[in-house]
């Protein structure tokens, strides 16, 4: 059993699990964090990027100079962003038999692997993480390909070049494993690949091994996995969550006593209680708007979008800011408003009874029907005959590097009214900052991250018990931002065994035994007999047939004589084992069943611990002993008799 | 031997009331609790008391399944889980969790507000049996307790119609319920994998019905519903409010739109704006061309469909009316029948099956003339119309579906009795199934073979005797001791099982020596024998050891002493008892043209202690002579 891990990122996980002959790939995500050192693409011009100063090296190499921009003391590439892959060369990805998606942000890398690899199989995932993906992917693809780049830079990746750029953009990791963004083409022949999964679906691969959907109760239709056989057991958990929002709650009882647990996406900001971070959010956006200013909130089209708005909307409700218009613009607004509706399934109790009254389960079918809240693909079109300020927008794409969001940070960010408030944990909110400096604008930091934090891990540890515990480096040391909080970490005996990008480790579990049936006509043709108290024990001797990886014992073939002219004369068709024998023989009952044989004239000398026989009238030898018999003898008939004396004589198994 | 007892309470040899208690590896299941339509004394409810006489179910069932929404489903759920008393888990999907308490409570309020009776389940009832209602999600693999394991597929039928594998060990039972197995306008065809139960409980509504294609169907019914609405005719379609009613709105829609067609279509129930809504917030359970395209129109927002006011029904000129019931039994679709039936112009069209006894099922049997309440009669002039637009499986659905699951017998509940006799037939046929069809109250048994599971050392399984690679065309031949110890089964190598027991392995050797003549000119007699038996046995491993002495898999073939004057050598053969007994496919005159004890070797029974092994085989070979 061995475990590889193509991703460095701890809450965007890919790795691969070789286990009973598949080879299943765990997660496929993108690190997108690479986008930071990139220039923001705008939907309308801007003239202040345009005026941005072109990168002067020491060698005045003009090529590369062209490719880099300066802005407020920072190096940003200058075209279209480029994303983090897996690792690829690791291991051949052709080989991978089935990829498991965990939720819809952990799945961004799909069409990379699915439609550059040679990979064959299916994958799976259930139907939210599906649709929401989908939704994901179409998003970020419309953001980048309606603003087109021209130039793919590559020149400033020169190694050479490389090692005289100043930080932070000379420190960026992996950057031979950037990619450009992919086409909706591969995104829909990737998507065509996934199968459809509900939780608790026991989906069998090639009969070897179980793969079991768990709710993990981070998202809509997010979910850990189980992977198990008939022995053994390994968990793979992805982001998951104890907070009460709108998923299903994690479902963690068929975690008990894996045998390995690998623990990715804890909380990126151990720190940040996503219930004081959801009211920070509500009371820094009420004050700038009742100051008169608008509020960009980044963010994906799905996920806690749907918690914001609900908690917006009461929190604006009781401060008297009702009237406050509500924008949400993303090219894929209306479907992920009108899809979360239809998953009551997937949610929490309380809004899955709602949609048995039948109402809709969230309140934005209600923001939306009032007209409080409303959305549209983008700023053209409708959008600019019923903006009203001050007001809220909701907009893509939180890395701020492409998305309606930059337009809006160029169009609010000299006025000291505005905020932007940050709550998708996933980027560095001053990296994202970074190319629209200086700004007027106040930027706000609420990350709500309502992933696992580091007590909930511990309990949730003790509960489940895993014999082995295995996790991305990151969670055995204190997060950088906090070198002294020795409790923002994981500790474990014995420690878990960490794992960084590229990596591989083989998993301390032996696997001792497979399930093998026995058919109906076998068991029944079994002798046991009680050895010990308790013990009992028959010798089996059957025909294995393995057909899906399944082992099935059937009685021994009874060939008919007809079939056998067809094969090959002298042909070896099976290998049959002998019993095997044990215990001692006794002498003295061994000369009276060569006495019943008709050998009589026996001489018997005894040698150290045991006998020999010589068998004069026969001219045969027995050397007798414990543990073993040697029969020296020419005589083919006499031996067999002679075989036939011991073998009653002793044990059989 | 272990076996999968079936018992219905009712849908045994009839349509309605559907109750079937199935046994299985120890564990007792309730399928379905139904209402029957057509009576309206004891009869509608199933006869729990075949369970036990006095008490409470919950000690004898382990849990109920309720397949779909539809009364003659779930309508004695009430009764059976609070007024005859059960506790225990009551498992449906989420749809019907959502839409089933709504029906009851509709069925409640006809029989005991209109009709008057007492000693019926209350609003309050509805309510706590539904809080003992768990759901299942569409393939969940639903742990009911550490054997007993349920799966539900996707029916078709309505919304939210499943079908349930039961498993117990390996022994499984799949209950299909109502099903479809042609995907329509708004729902999916029912689909199951080809998990080979033990028994597969099917409905057989259509048994004796081939439908013709979906599209003639459709074009004739909008041709009657146009034809009459042209001639100023009203048109009464009676309905169940969730089902085929949707199916049918769709269809008239977009027909009224493509035909630009001005006569008011009505549906008359409180039920409408809500029953469209659960289609609306449950679009994931319809079909992939509903789901796909929702987000730009969805399916379930009319435009020409408007809500019935009883005030409508003698307004002048044409109309359409979807009314309920669907059966002509009761309420509206009742009322404005009476009202209608007198003209001739008017048409009433039965899109579905009408259960015996119920109006609907009068008029389509040709009944002119019927007996009403009060003993009026009421003469019926209008036109009678019955269109198949049941979203029942018909037989070739139900042998498409038996052909998918590959059952190992089958049972059929849901029909009538003659038909099902055709069906059976049918099924026996074909498949060489044993097909049964046991009426209400009648138990039948199902033997089973299941394997039986152990647990086996891998050591075992990757044993070099067995060849590495599985050779369809070489049985693996298995040698191993199985060990039973507390209610565990362990296959072992037995080296391993003696080991374990604490004793050791006894080793039994042979040797025997024989005078080979070497041929003239040859000097090293082994080189010779080991060239000699390479030529013979192809597919034996023959070495040749560093001392010179020949190997033959585990036979050690050694010259003792030199060859003297005559060219004579002897040599010394030596096995162990353990040396592998090989199964060859010819006799072995096959490589002795002269043989002074011609033998050949029957090979395919089970090692027995007088059959031969390879020793004596190559001492045999040996005194033959070198050639």
């Amino acid at each position: 059993m061995k475990l590889y891990s193509l991703s460095g990122h701890p809450s965007l996980p890919c790795y691969i699990l070789k286990f009973k002959f598949t080879t299943i790939m765990l997660d496929c995500a993108l690190d997108m964090s690479s986008a930071m050192h990139f220039l923001p693409l705008t939907l309308v011009h801007s003239p202040r990027l345009a005026k941005l100063h072109n990168w002067s090296s020491k060698d005045g190499n003009k090529a590369v100079e062209k490719e880099l921009k300066e802005c407020a003391g920072r190096l940003f590439v200058d075209s279209a962003p480029e994303f983090l892959v897996p690792e690829k060369d690791l291991l051949d990805l052709s080989t991978v038999d089935a990829i498991l998606i965990s939720n819809y942000h952990c799945m961004l890398a799909l069409p990379y692997i699915t439609e550059r690899s040679g990979f064959s199989g299916p994958v799976f995932a259930t139907e939210p993480t599906l649709q929401i993906g989908r939704q994901l992917m179409e998003e970020l693809v419309t953001l980048i390909e309606r603003v087109p780049k021209p130039r793919a830079s590559s020149k400033w990746k020169n190694k050479d070049v490389l090692r005289s750029l100043p930080s932070p953009l000379k420190d960026a990791q992996d950057i031979w494993s950037w990619r450009q963004c992919y086409s909706l083409q591969e995104v829909n022949s990737a998507l065509s690949k996934v199968r459809l999964v509900g939780f608790s679906q026991k989906n069998e691969l090639f009969g070897a091994v179980y793969v079991t959907p768990l709710s993990s109760g981070y998202c809509l239709g997010s979910c850990n996995w189980l992977i198990q056989s008939e022995y053994e057991r390994v968990a793979y958990m992805a982001s998951s969550s104890l907070f009460t929002t709108h998923p299903q709650p994690m479902d963690q009882a068929p975690l008990r006593g894996c045998d390995v647990l690998l623990l990715t996406g804890l909380t990126q900001f151990p720190t940040a209680n996503p219930d004081s971070m959801l009211g920070e959010f509500c009371s820094n956006l009420a004050v700038t708007v009742r100051g008169g200013g608008s509020v960009l909130v980044p963010c994906y089209p799905s996920g806690v979008i749907y918690d914001l708005l609900e908690c917006l909307a009461q929190y604006l409700d009781s401060a008297g800011l009702s009237g406050t218009p509500l924008y949400f613009l993303s090219p894929v607004a209306s479907s992920s408003l009108e899809f979360s509706q239809i998953f009551s399934e997937w949610l929490c109790r309380s809004k899955q009874s709602k949609a048995y009254l039948p109402e809709p389960p969230f309140i934005h079918a209600e923001l939306l029907h009032s007209n409080r809240l409303k959305h549209f693909a983008s700023i053209h079109g409708d959008f600019s005959t019923e903006f009203r300020q001050p007001c809220v927008v909701f907009a893509g794409h939180p890395s701020l590097r492409c998305g309606d969001a930059v337009h809006f940070m160029e169009l609010w960010g000299r006025s000291s009214l505005n905020t932007v408030i940050f709550t998708e944990p996933g980027f560095n909110h001053l990296d994202a900052l970074a190319p629209f400096q200086p700004l007027a604008m106040k930027a706000v930091h609420c990350p709500i991250d309502t992933g696992l934090n580091f007590p909930q891990v511990s309990k949730l540890l003790k509960d489940i018990q895993p014999v082995h515990v295995i996790c991305p480096e990151q969670y055995t040391a204190p997060p950088a931002a906090h070198p002294h909080r020795s409790d923002l970490q994981l500790e474990r005996q014995p420690p878990p065994c960490t794992m960084r990008r590229a990596e591989a480790l083989a998993l301390p579990v032996r696997r001792r035994y497979e399930r093998v049936e026995l058919s109906p006509e076998v068991a029944e043709s079994l002798i046991p007999s009680e050895v010990k108290p308790g013990i009992s024990v028959a010798t089996v001797m059957a025909s294995l047939s393995t057909r899906d990886n399944k082992h099935v014992l059937q009685p021994l073939p009874k060939t008919p004589a007809s079939s056998a002219k067809k094969r090959k004369r002298g042909e070896v068709l099976a290998r049959m084992p002998q019993p095997l024998l044990w215990g001692s023989v006794s002498i003295d009952r061994l000369l009276q069943s060569l006495e019943k044989q008709g050998v009589k004239d026996v001489k018997v000398e005894s040698v150290g611990d045991g006998h020999i026989l010589h068998l004069q009238a026969e001219d045969s030898i027995i050397q007798l002993s414990a543990d073993s018999t040697h029969i020296i003898c020419t005589d083919e008939g006499l031996r067999a008799r002679l075989r036939d004396v011991l073998v009653h004589l002793l044990n059989r198994l | 031997m272990p076996e999968i007892k079936v018992t219905p309470l009712g849908a045994g040899q009839d349509v309605g009331r559907s109750c079937i208690l199935v046994s299985i590896g120890g564990r007792n299941i309730m399928l379905d609790c139904g209402m029957h339509m057509g009576y309206n004394d004891d009869r509608r409810f199933p006869d729990f008391s075949y369970i036990t006489q006095n008490g409470r179910l919950t000690e004898f069932l382990d849990c109920v399944i309720i397949s779909h929404f539809h009364l003659d489903h779930c309508g004695a759920l009430p009764y059976m889980s609070e007024m005859v008393g059960f506790d225990g888990p009551i498992y449906m999907t989420h749809p019907t969790k959502a839409i089933c308490p709504i029906l009851l409570e509709d069925y409640r309020k006809i029989t005991v507000d209109r009709k008057g009776e007492t000693n019926f389940f209350t609003s309050q009832m509805i309510k706590d049996c539904m809080k003992k209602v768990v759901t299942v999600h569409l393939h969940q693999t639903l742990q009911v307790d550490d054997e007993l394991e349920i799966k539900a597929y996707y029916a078709g039928h309505v919304l939210g119609a499943a079908m349930f594998q039961i498993r117990v060990g390996s022994e499984s039972v799949v209950y299909t319920g109502d099903y479809n197995m042609t995907p329509d306008r708004h729902l999916g065809a029912a689909w199951i994998d080809k998990c080979r139960p033990d028994l597969l409980i099917t409905e057989s509504t259509y048994a004796t019905t081939i439908r013709d294609s979906k599209r003639c169907r459709e074009r004739d019914f909008l041709k009657k519903v146009h034809d009459s609405v042209e001639k100023g005719g009203k048109v009464l379609i009676p309905v169940f409010a969730l089902g085929r009613a949707q199916e049918l709105c769709i269809l008239l829609e977009t027909f009224w739109e493509r035909m630009n067609l001005k006569a008011p279509i009505y549906f008359s129930t409180g039920l409408t704006e809500k029953a469209n809504h659960y289609y609306k917030l449950f679009i994931t359970w319809t079909n992939q061309k509903i789901r796909k395209t929702f987000v730009q129109r969805n399916m379930f927002e009319f435009k020409h469909i408007k809500p019935f006011d009883r005030s409508y029904t003698d307004n002048p000129g044409p109309m359409v009316v979807f009314a309920t019931p669907g059966m002509l039994h009761a309420g509206q679709s009742l009322q404005i029948f009476k009202r209608w039936a007198g003209s001739d112009k008017n048409m009433v069209i039965m899109p579905g099956y009408c259960v015996q006894g119920t109006i609907g099922h009068k008029i389509l049997s040709g009944q002119r003339k019927l007996e009403m309440e009060g003993r009026q009669t009421l003469e019926v002039k209008m036109q009678v119309e019955y269109m198949s637009f049941s979203a029942h499986a018909d037989a070739k659905g139900i042998m498409q579906l038996i052909r998918q699951a590959e059952p190992r017998n089958v049972l059929l509940v849901h029909g009538e009795a003659k038909k099902m006799v055709f069906l059976k037939n049918k099924i026996e046929q074909e498949f060489g199934l044993a097909c049964r069809m046991p009426a209400n109250g009648e138990t039948v048994t199902i033997a089973t073979c299941p394997n039986i599971p152990a647990d086996a050392s891998i050591s075992l399984l990757k044993n070099e005797s067995l060849g590495s690679l599985p050779n369809p065309k070489r049985p693996r031949v298995l040698h191993a001791t199985l060990i039973m110890k507390d209610n565990t089964l362990r296959l072992v190598p037995p080296s391993q099982a003696i080991k374990e027991l604490g004793h050791t392995e006894h080793q039994l050797r042979f040797t025997a020596s024989l005078q080979l003549r070497l041929p003239p000119g040859e000097a090293d007699a082994l080189t010779h024998l080991c060239n000699h038996l390479r030529s013979v046995l192809k597919d034996y491993s023959i070495q040749r050891l560093q001392d010179g002495s020949v190997m033959v898999e585990s036979v050690l073939i050694k010259a003792s002493g030199t060859a003297d004057e005559q060219a004579t050598q002897e040599v010394l053969v030596s096995w162990s008892y353990q040396v592998l007994y090989l199964v060859m496919d010819c006799p072995l005159e096959m490589y002795f043209e002269v043989c002074d004890t011609p033998w050949t070797l029957s090979f395919y029974v089970s090692v027995s202690f007088q059959d031969e092994d390879l020793g004596s085989y190559l001492m045999s070979l040996l005194k033959k002579g070198l050639p």
